[in-house]
Formats: C-alpha cells, sequence, structure tokens
C-alpha cells in the first residue's frame, strides 16, 4: 500500500447529529485491487462509498483519488474525478422517466462528443457485456431488480472508469441472481482491471472477486485480510460476523 | 423552548432556500444547457396544465358574470358588466386563478418527483455522472415554470371573458364583438401586459419552492407525500403574499 494507491483515506470522521458513523477510517486500495467492505447494517458502510465521490463531506480526514484530494474542491473538479468512478447503487438508481437505452446514454450525452450512430453503438455493446441489450426500450419499472442492476453497471461503465464502487450490488436479490452479479464483477475485474470497492453482506458470493477483505464496526476497521485469515480470526466481532450467531 | 425550536428552523430554512436559490442561478447561466430537458418540462408543465386552467378561468369567467350582474344591477350600473369582467380577469383573477391552479398541479408534481428520485438516490446517480443537478434538474423545472405560467394565464383570460360572455349573453342577448369592445374600451396595454407578467414571479415561486421541498426529501415515501404537500402549502402561500406586493408595484408603475 502506498501514497500513490488509486484509493487512500486517511483518518477518516464522519457523523450524523450525535451519532458517528466513521471514526478515523484508514484504507488503501491499490491498482486493480478489489476490497470487499463487510460490516453490521448501519455502520456507515455506504456512507465511506458516498464520501469517496464527494456525494457527501468528512467531517475532518482525508480522501485521495489518483493522488488528488477530494476534500474542498470546486464542483467542476470533483466532477472531473468522478467521471472516472462508476458508481452502481443499492437499489440501481435508474432515471424512472429515462429507458434502458436513454438511462445508459445519459453519461455518454454529456460528457462525450460520440455521434448519434456510434453512442448507440456503445450502448449496446455496454448492455450486451451485462447480457440486457434485448431490453434496451423498456422502462426501469418494467425489468427486474437484478436486471436494473445490470443496467446499473453498464451505466456505471459508460465512461469507461478505472474506479469502480459498488454499494450492495446483490441486496434483495435471489441467490441465482446474485451468483450472477457475483460472476460479472469477476468478468469485470478479469477484463478491465478495475480498482474496486465493494460493499456487500454476500461474504460467500464474495469469495470469488475479492480481493481482501475489510471488516468495519462502530465506524473502525476491526480486521482485513482473505476470508481464510477472517475465518482463523479470534476477534469476537468478526466470529460473531462470520458465524452470524448473536 | 419549542418556540426557539421552530423559530431556529424557521430561519435554517429561510438560509437553506438561499443557498438553493443561488446553486440554481448558477446552474441556469452555466454550460451544458440543458434545452431538451428544458422541452420536456415546459410540455409538462405548459401542455398538461392547459385544460384545467381553462376550466379554471372559464368557471372563474361564468361566476364573475353572474356575481357581477347581481352587484351591479343593485347600483344601476348594469352597462359596465363587460368591463368589470374584462378588468377583474386581466388585472388579477387570471394570473391568480392559475397561479393557484399551476401551483397545485406542477407545485405538486415537481415536489413528489423529485423527492421520489432523492429518496431513489436517482439525484445521487446524477451527480456521481458528474452533471450538475440544480442545473438538469432545478434549473430547467424552474425556467419551465417562469416561462410557460404567462402563457397559462392568457388561456386563463381567454377562457375567463368567453365564459364571461356567454354567461352574460344566456340573460341579456349581446355579441361577443360589442362584449369585447365595450369591455376593453378603457383598458389600456399596461392593464394587460403587467398582471399578466407578474405571473413570471408566481412561475419563480412554484418552480424555486417545489423543487427546493423535493430535493430535501427524508424519509422514504412518507417524506415524498411531505414534499408534494409542502410544495403546493408553501408555494400557494407565498405567491398570495407575493401578489400584494406586486400589485402595489404595478400601481406605482402604472397608476390608472
Amino acid at each position: 500500500m502506498s501514497e500513490t494507491d488509486p484509493i487512500v483515506v486517511h483518518e477518516l470522521f464522519k457523523s450524523f447529529g450525535q451519532q458517528k458513523v466513521l471514526d478515523g477510517i484508514d484504507l488503501c486500495v491499490a491498482k486493480s485491487e478489489t476490497v470487499v467492505i463487510l460490516g453490521r447494517s448501519g455502520t456507515g458502510k455506504s456512507v465511506l462509498l458516498k464520501l469517496l465521490v464527494g456525494l457527501q463531506k468528512p467531517d475532518s480526514g482525508s480522501i485521495r483519488i489518483h493522488g488528488q484530494e477530494i476534500s474542498g474542491l470546486e464542483m467542476e473538479q470533483l466532477n472531473e474525478i468522478r467521471k472516472k468512478i462508476g458508481f452502481l447503487f443499492q437499489d440501481a438508481a435508474l432515471y424512472d422517466s429515462l429507458n434502458v437505452r436513454d438511462n445508459v446514454a445519459f453519461p455518454l450525452n454529456r460528457h462525450t462528443n460520440l455521434s448519434e450512430a456510434d453512442q448507440d453503438k456503445r450502448v449496446r455493446e455496454l448492455l450486451a457485456s451485462v447480457g440486457m441489450e434485448k431490453d434496451l426500450e423498456k422502462m426501469p419499472s418494467e425489468i427486474s431488480g437484478g436486471m436494473q442492476r445490470r443496467v446499473g453497471l453498464a451505466r456505471a461503465l459508460a465512461l469507461d472508469p478505472d474506479i469502480l464502487l459498488f454499494d450492495e450490488p446483490t441486496a434483495g436479490l435471489d441467490p441465482i441472481t446474485s451468483g450472477e452479479i457475483g460472476k460479472l464483477i469477476l468478468k469485470l475485474k478479469q477484463e478491465r482491471k478495475l480498482t474496486a470497492i465493494v460493499v456487500t453482506h454476500d461474504i460467500q458470493g464474495s469469495k470469488a472477486y475479492s480481493d481482501r477483505l475489510v471488516v468495519v464496526n462502530e465506524g473502525h476497521i476491526v480486521m482485513e485480510g482473505t476470508l481464510e485469515d477472517l475465518q482463523n480470526s479470534k476477534d469476537p466481532f468478526v466470529v460473531q460476523f462470520l458465524s452470524g450467531v448473536v | 423552548m419549542q418556540a426557539s425550536h421552530y423559530a431556529i428552523d424557521f430561519f435554517e430554512w429561510f438560509g437553506d432556500l438561499g443557498q438553493f436559490f443561488g446553486r440554481v442561478t448558477r446552474g441556469a447561466f452555466s454550460r451544458p444547457f440543458e434545452g431538451r430537458e428544458l422541452i420536456r418540462q415546459m410540455d409538462a408543465i405548459g401542455a398538461l396544465s392547459f385544460p384545467l386552467v381553462a376550466v379554471a378561468g372559464a368557471a372563474t369567467g361564468v361566476v364573475l358574470a353572474m356575481q357581477t350582474r347581481d352587484s351591479l344591477s343593485r347600483f344601476g350600473a348594469k352597462s359596465m358588466l363587460p368591463s368589470v369582467i374584462v378588468f377583474t380577469l386581466l388585472k388579477e383573477m387570471g394570473p391568480i386563478i392559475t397561479a393557484l391552479v399551476a401551483s397545485g398541479r406542477v407545485g405538486a408534481g415537481i415536489g413528489a418527483e423529485l423527492g421520489s428520485m432523492k429518496v431513489t438516490e436517482q439525484i445521487d446517480a446524477i451527480e456521481v455522472s458528474a452533471v450538475n443537478p440544480y442545473n438538469f434538474l432545478a434549473a430547467t423545472r424552474v425556467i419551465a415554470c417562469i416561462a410557460m405560467l404567462p402563457l397559462l394565464t392568457l388561456v386563463a383570460d381567454f377562457c375567463g371573458i368567453l365564459a364571461g360572455w356567454v354567461a352574460s349573453t344566456l340573460v341579456q342577448p349581446i355579441s361577443l364583438h360589442l362584449f369585447i369592445i365595450s369591455g376593453l374600451k378603457d383598458a389600456n396595454f399596461h392593464d394587460f401586459l403587467l398582471p399578466t407578467f407578474k405571473t413570471m414571479v408566481f412561475g419563480l415561486i412554484i418552480g424555486v419552492i417545489s423543487c427546493f421541498q423535493g430535493m430535501r426529501t427524508t424519509g422514504g415515501t412518507a417524506g415524498v407525500g411531505r414534499s408534494a404537500t409542502s410544495s403546493v402549502v408553501l408555494s400557494s402561500l407565498l405567491i398570495i403574499l407575493a401578489d400584494v406586493l406586486l400589485v402595489r408595484i404595478i400601481l406605482l408603475i402604472s397608476p390608472s
């Protein structure tokens, strides 16, 4: 781990009112590494992802993306960094008023000078890469939760980012669909060599694509390592989290 | 203790509204200009409000004709009926009825739509796509409201005068030509222009308040409902208060 890693988080604090959510988090993610963040619901995992793209502001601490400190940046400068980051939201967050094609084309429309034909080709390629090329004209309400995540992933990849953030990509999905999403993440990791952070509760599913797992509890990182490291841990929270026993 | 809490909330709300207005204004004047979205919003706000405003304007014209005929008859001034209907509609009833109908239909729509986008993280997704939501979502809706309100007011005025004539002529036949000629004979261009253009301020109020309430929604679907309601209530209230001020300003600019 070094200061030149694509994602470097140092001494990050974030509270909402009296509730301390992140209490001095330190995290580095190396180039092409996939880090999985585990922890109980409400422990600030999603907040951490939102801080990384500037959707929320930290109380204190440092976030460096590709070596650039993002706290305190103007909107225009932050947007330049955001173009290099793809974000898959928990429920995909597809735009209700746009069909599948226009959802994926949304970032392309605004940040590229592609002709209409080239843009259409790019949208089809992106949707084909997530197995959704046949549903171009459907509205988000007409497709299932798993399909929405796929479209959301295609949209996140539209600007060819080098960092990808996943906020509970398999939450609320059946095991088969969860497995399919897991395979997509693995495929992206192998083909595009992306740097990725995946927030998930699906420990078994994440085994296929994770390089490192990070366990967060009460705003701190309590342990990091491989799944085997976690399974051999004596930390009471890690033991309890893996076994699911209260 | 409770009163001071409400007072703090009240001033915080105004502070947040001021910041929001600043961001929307900057968004409106910064590139890229969201032409396609603006046209879509003009259609949603203008064309889809057309029937409602037309019916409300017509109903106002009929009520005015019936009520004023009765009042003017008592004072022996029945011949003034066309003038009273036309003046009342052009100067006050047309603009205010249009604004209140639009605040109900458009305000609730914007508050609910943006509220729903907020709680389902769609606004976050727009921001993460490096698109300014104040430009794409708010500025387009505010500009569409400002542009559409005067046009909708013309619809309300026209339908109101036409329906007022129908109601009058059913009681005492008068040609439409004579009705309009006698209605407009003492009017000047300012009587029509300034009250119609004051609805741009009403459009600004509806757009800004509804976008603001929508984009600060919290608390899931219940929050979306609250945003829709508060958008309508606050914009209607502010429209009525602003009208007091605008009427005074218009009278100063163009004293009769």
